[in-house]
C-alpha cells in the first residue's frame, strides 16, 4: 500500500470500517511512514476535537422565542 | 462573521465549551451517542397522549445541541434560529407519525437538518448542492505534514479552542461541512446521514473523507507544534 491508499482509506480505517487484510495492510505502511502516520493520528483528533465539543446553553433571547413559539403552538392544539 | 458575534456573546457568560476528552486512539470504533438517556422513550410516549410538558422536557433537553446543528450547517444565527424554531414545532405536529424505529433525537435532527439545509440553499443557491459528485483525487494528498506537538486540550483554554474550531469549519464548503457535522458532530451514522441528506452511502463517505482531510489541514496552523497564540 502507498501513501496515496493510505489517505484513501483514512477514514475507514479511523472509523474501524476497514476489513481486516486491508487493515492490517494499512498499519504495516504506518510502521515505516512517519508522514502517513502523523496524517492519521492527526485527522482522527481532528474528529475527536469537534465531536467532544459540548454545545453552548442556548442563548436567553433565543431560548425565550422558542418557548413562546412552543407555548402558542401547545395552546392552539389545546384549544 | 454571525458566528463570532454569537460566540462572543456566549463567552461573556459562560464557558463556550465542555472539556475535551483524550485521544481515543487505541479504539477507533465511537462509543454511541450518550445523548438519548433512559427515560426519552416514555417521555415521548407521554408526550404523544398529549402531555405537553413532556414535550417541553424533550425541547429542554435537545435545544442546544439543536442549535449548535443548526448553527454549524447555515452559519448564520437568524436562519440557525428559525430552523430549530421550525423543527421543534414540526417535531410537535408530526409526533404521531414518528415510529420509533431510531431514537427520538436522531428523527429531530434529521428534521432540522433538512429546516436547515433548505435555508442554506435558499440563502447560497449557486455554492450549494449535494448532488454534484466531488472532484478527484488529487486535492487530497495533505500539503503540510508537521507535529502537533501536545494534545490541543492542554494547551488551548475552552473559550480559544471553539473560536479555532468555529473559525475553520466556517470556511469549510457546505456540502462538506453539512456530512460532518451529522456525521462526526451529531454521530449519526452513515446510513442515516445518507437516509437525512437524500444521498448515497459512498457520496456520504467521500465528503467525510475530504472534509476531515481539510479540516485537519486547517487545524495544522493553529495546532502545529511551536506555535502560540
Amino acid at each position: 500500500m502507498n501513501c496515496k491508499s493510505v489517505i484513501r482509506e483514512i477514514s475507514d480505517y479511523i472509523d474501524g470500517d476497514l476489513d481486516l487484510s486491508m487493515r492490517q495492510e494499512l498499519e504495516r505502511h504506518l510502521e515505516h511512514c512517519e508522514d502517513c502516520k502523523m496524517v492519521v493520528d492527526q485527522t482522527r483528533l481532528t474528529v475527536d476535537v469537534f465531536c467532544d465539543s459540548k454545545p453552548v446553553e442556548l442563548p436567553a433571547d433565543v431560548k425565550s422565542r422558542l418557548h413562546g413559539a412552543l407555548r402558542r403552538k401547545l395552546h392552539e392544539k389545546s384549544v | 462573521m454571525l458566528c463570532v458575534t454569537f460566540i462572543d456573546a456566549r463567552a461573556r457568560t459562560q464557558p463556550p465549551i465542555g472539556l475535551l476528552m483524550p485521544l481515543s486512539a487505541t479504539n477507533p470504533h465511537r462509543l454511541p451517542s450518550t445523548v438519548a438517556r433512559d427515560d426519552e422513550h416514555l417521555l415521548v410516549a407521554a408526550a404523544k397522549r398529549g402531555d405537553t410538558h413532556a414535550f417541553e422536557e424533550l425541547v429542554n433537553r435537545y435545544e442546544a445541541k439543536i442549535f449548535r446543528l443548526t448553527m454549524n450547517i447555515t452559519r448564520n444565527r437568524e436562519d440557525a434560529e428559525d430552523a430549530m424554531q421550525d423543527a421543534f414545532l414540526k417535531a410537535y405536529a408530526h409526533l404521531k407519525d414518528f415510529q420509533e424505529d431510531s431514537r427520538f433525537y436522531t428523527w429531530l435532527v434529521r428534521i432540522a437538518a433538512n429546516e436547515a439545509l433548505m435555508r442554506l440553499r435558499k440563502r447560497r443557491p449557486n455554492q450549494f448542492s449535494l448532488d454534484e459528485p466531488v472532484e478527484g483525487e488529487e486535492d487530497l494528498m495533505p500539503r503540510e505534514i508537521e507535529d502537533w506537538g501536545p494534545s490541543p486540550e492542554q494547551r488551548f483554554a475552552q473559550t480559544e479552542m471553539h473560536e479555532i474550531l468555529s473559525e475553520v469549519i466556517d470556511k469549510l464548503e457546505p456540502d462538506f461541512r453539512v456530512v460532518f457535522v451529522l456525521r462526526d458532530i451529531e454521530e449519526l451514522s452513515t446510513e442515516e446521514t445518507a437516509k437525512a441528506l437524500g444521498i448515497s452511502v459512498p457520496a456520504v463517505k467521500s465528503r467525510l473523507l475530504r472534509a476531515r482531510l481539510k479540516l485537519r489541514q486547517r487545524l495544522d496552523r493553529y495546532f502545529r507544534r511551536g506555535v502560540t497564540h
